[in-house]
Order: C-alpha cells, then sequence, then structure tokens
C-alpha cells in the first residue's frame, strides 16, 4: 500500500512523497517502513516501538485513534499517511493537512506556504465569468479570506458561464449565492460580503483591507477605479478581460505600471462592446479566472515568476497564447514620474458610464 | 515587407470576421493605410488625428509601438503586429 510522507520527513524516505509499505496492521506497515528508512524509524517510533506522541497516523484520511489505533487492520488500495505536529505558528489540523495534501507535498509551497494561503486575504472584484472561478480555486486552495465585491443578482443568462452560481440561485444576489457555492466547497475559508457596487466612495475603505486584488469588473469605470485604488493602497492586482474569443491578461505591482500606463483612457462609451453586446465563450473564462487564482497564489506563495510586466493574450479559436511587454509609463498621470492622478477621481466623468447599479433600484 | 496582423475582438469584424491578415508594409502607419484600404474605415477606429487612440495597443512582435518609433516604427518580414483594444469584460454586462 501506499503511505505519505510528509514534506519535513520526505529527505529520510528517499525524497519520496509517496512509498510502498506492507503489512496486516498499520503497526506492521509502519515497521517496515521503519526497517527500510531507519531514519524515520526514529521519527515515528520511541524506544518501546511505539508511535511518538506528536505524530499521528491517517488510515485513508481518518486518524487511528478514532478506528483500532495501531492495530488498525489495513488491505491492499488504502493510504496510511505519517502527520507531524508542525512546530512554530498556526499548525494545521489533522483534516486541513489532509485537504491540502497534494499542495502541501510540493516543496514550493509545503505546509508553510499553505499557511501563508490561509493567512492571506485576497478580493475579487464581481462574482461573475472571471472572479468566479478565481474565487472558487482560492476558496479550493485554503485561502484564508476571500473579499467579494458584486450589487448584482443572478440572471439566467449568467449561467452559460458562471460556477458559483446555479439553476436555483436565479435572482439571488451573486455574493449570497458565490458565498454558499464556496463554503461548501471549503467550510475552512472565510468569504466577506461586500455588497455594493465598488465606487470612489468605498473603494479605499475595502481594498486596503486585503493583500491582492482580483479584478473582473466588467465595465471600464471600475477597472480604473480599481487600477487607481491598488495602486495608492500599494495592492498587486491580478488584471483580466475577456471578450468573445480573446482575452488578456497581466499582474500590476505598484511601481511597475498599472493599467493606465497600458490603456491611457478609455474608450468612448459604445466603441468596445461588452459581453452582454458581443458575446463571451462561457469555458474562456474558466481558463482566465483560473489563470487569475494561479497568479494570485504564486503572489502569496512568492513563487515563480508573476505576470508583471508582461501581457498575456489568449485566442481561443486559434489556440495560441502569447506574451508581450508592459512597461511603466514615465508619462503615466497615475503612477509616472509627475503624476497628476494623486486621489480617486470622477471615474464616471472619465470614462463617460455610470457604475453599474448606480442607478438600478 | 509581408507581416502578420492579428486582429482582436471586435476588431475583426471590420475586417470581414478575419483574425490574422498579411500585409505588405514598410511601418506601423503605412499598415494601418494598407488596412483602410482593404477594410474602409478600419483606420477611423484605431486612429484619432493621426494618432493612435489611447485605447487602442499596437504591438510589434512583444514591444509596444509606444516605446518604439509610434507609427513610424519598421517592419521587417515575419513580424507580427497585434493590434488590441481595451477589453473590459468579466462579469455578466447587466
Amino acid at each position: 500500500m501506499n503511505v505519505y510522507i510528509p514534506t519535513p520527513f520526505r529527505k529520510l524516505a528517499g525524497n519520496q512523497a509517496y512509498v510502498q509499505a506492507e503489512g496486516q496492521t498499520v503497526q506492521e506497515v509502519l515497521e517496515h517502513l521503519a526497517r527500510r528508512y531507519p531514519g524515520l524509524a526514529t521519527m515515528v517510533f520511541d524506544q518501546d516501538r511505539r508511535i511518538q506522541a506528536h505524530i499521528n497516523i491517517y488510515l485513508n484520511s481518518q486518524e487511528i485513534h478514532s478506528l483500532q489505533g495501531p492495530d488498525t487492520p489495513v488491505r491492499d488500495g488504502d493510504e496510511v499517511a505519517v502527520i507531524p505536529a508542525l512546530a512554530g505558528g498556526q499548525v494545521l489540523t489533522p483534516e486541513q493537512v489532509m485537504r491540502y495534501s497534494r499542495h502541501i507535498i510540493m516543496p514550493q509551497v509545503g505546509p508553510v506556504g499553505q499557511r501563508k494561503l490561509m493567512a492571506a486575504r485576497v478580493l475579487v472584484v464581481g462574482a461573475g465569468g472571471l472572479g468566479g472561478p478565481a474565487a472558487l480555486y482560492l476558496a479550493l486552495a485554503g485561502v484564508g479570506t476571500i473579499g467579494i465585491v458584486d450589487f448584482d443578482v443572478v440572471d439566467l443568462s449568467n449561467l452559460q458561464r458562471q460556477v458559483l452560481h446555479q439553476n436555483d440561485d436565479v435572482g439571488k444576489p451573486k455574493t449570497q449565492s458565490a458565498k454558499e457555492t464556496l463554503l461548501a466547497y471549503n467550510p475552512d475559508v472565510n468569504v466577506v460580503l461586500h455588497e455594493a457596487p465598488l465606487t470612489s466612495d468605498n473603494a479605499m475603505d475595502i481594498i486596503p483591507q486585503y493583500d491582492i486584488v482580483i479584478n473582473g469588473a466588467d465595465n471600464f469605470t471600475t477597472r480604473y477605479l480599481v487600477n487607481d485604488a491598488c495602486y495608492f493602497a500599494r495592492k498587486p492586482l491580478v488584471d483580466a478581460a475577456i471578450l468573445m474569443f480573446d482575452a488578456q491578461l497581466t499582474v500590476f505591482v505598484p511601481g511597475q505600471g498599472c493599467y493606465r500606463c497600458l490603456f491611457p483612457s478609455p474608450p468612448p462609451p459604445g466603441a468596445v462592446p461588452n459581453c452582454a453586446e458581443a458575446g463571451v465563450l462561457g469555458a474562456l473564462t474558466g481558463v482566465i479566472g483560473s489563470l487569475q487564482a494561479i497568479e494570485a497564489m504564486k503572489l502569496i506563495l512568492g513563487i515563480g515568476e508573476p505576470m508583471a510586466g508582461r501581457l498575456l493574450l489568449y485566442d481561443a479559436l486559434s489556440g495560441e497564447f502569447r506574451v508581450v511587454k508592459v512597461r511603466r509609463d514615465p508619462k503615466c498621470p497615475l503612477c509616472g514620474d509627475d503624476p497628476t492622478i494623486t486621489e480617486l477621481i470622477d471615474y464616471e466623468g472619465f470614462c463617460g458610464a455610470p457604475f453599474p447599479g448606480r442607478d438600478e433600484a | 515587407m509581408t507581416v502578420e496582423v492579428r486582429l482582436t475582438a471586435n476588431l475583426q469584424r471590420l475586417a470581414g470576421g478575419q483574425r490574422a491578415v498579411q500585409v505588405e508594409a514598410h511601418t506601423v502607419g503605412e499598415l494601418l493605410e494598407r488596412l483602410d484600404h482593404m477594410y474602409p474605415g478600419f483606420k477611423s477606429s484605431v486612429l484619432d488625428n493621426g494618432q493612435l487612440h489611447r485605447f487602442v495597443n499596437i504591438f510589434l512582435n512583444d514591444e509596444d509601438i509606444r516605446f518604439l518609433q509610434q507609427l513610424e516604427t519598421p517592419l521587417k518580414d515575419g513580424d507580427v503586429v497585434s493590434i488590441l483594444p481595451a477589453l473590459a469584460g468579466g462579469q455578466s454586462g447587466p
């Protein structure tokens, strides 16, 4: 059968996450393991061949003391996991260790990275096509606090792509539907709802409460607001937009360029259609929202190369991903050398379009 | 100089649904003239008084032409030019 070896013990077991061992009971399996890996023996057993008190043993996700202890019989195909209590900081519960095991076994995450995810606070602007899969994967990964800003209610036409909402949710506030779905997937996370349009009045109250912002807004007015507020609050912004079969994604790190460096001003109203007018391939939102979750997790974990300074272009019809450069514009009115925008402005005037939802009852 | 021009989303409509077009031109500016000749009205959706609209970016290969020589940026055989308007989509539109 397979025995799961956690990261701290892995070097004692030939750097393997899973090793094979045999026996009729949990005790016999561990003894077999100990004979093969003597270093592991001293970690798991005390001098009397009893399992050390700070080590928990799981058989198929159940702690063995809730079964028959070390004498619990095992069968072919069972999985035994050796889980030590972790020193320092917040300790992962046995359930968390099992739930997040496929992340924890990767050295780039490990228990320390998992605790970073659990301590992280990510704001998702818009519980729709992009925000849905982004929030979903963050919740599955155990990102501790997920904030959701939305004012809308679930409409039947959302269900072609918006994975947080189901048929019975039509008519329900999107924030509420999102929270129910995320908690059903993982009750271990804290979902904070901001049920209002994001505006100049509330953006600087909401955004500073978070570490990272994921932008899934459907309009330019909100996009410029989120960009500026993230810059003022010094928060990284994982930005993406989609239309029809095309998508754009990048990460704006304050001081390394912003949305205004890329697009200095919005198109006049009507010049670029939105998804309601031109359509969008549903599964495209899943691809790009998932990429946003990945970029947020990379930032939280401090691993890999964030998409800062690079714009990913995905053309679903040709099946091509391309990357072009995004530069900080020294003439940018927000983050340039001589900024003229030093606080939030009138975005409705700037974009010639109201914040959606503001004029709705 | 034959270059490939990639068009995003709504700009494809102006080009009869084409996502990629082969165009002969020596500079980006000349390329836009050629596109306008092929697809009348194309130029006005990208340029405003001879300047690039501020919600449209043109990339030569992976570089924004604003950081090269703008519309005078020279082209060479095999270059890929992407014309990219800002997109807003994410959520549903109300």
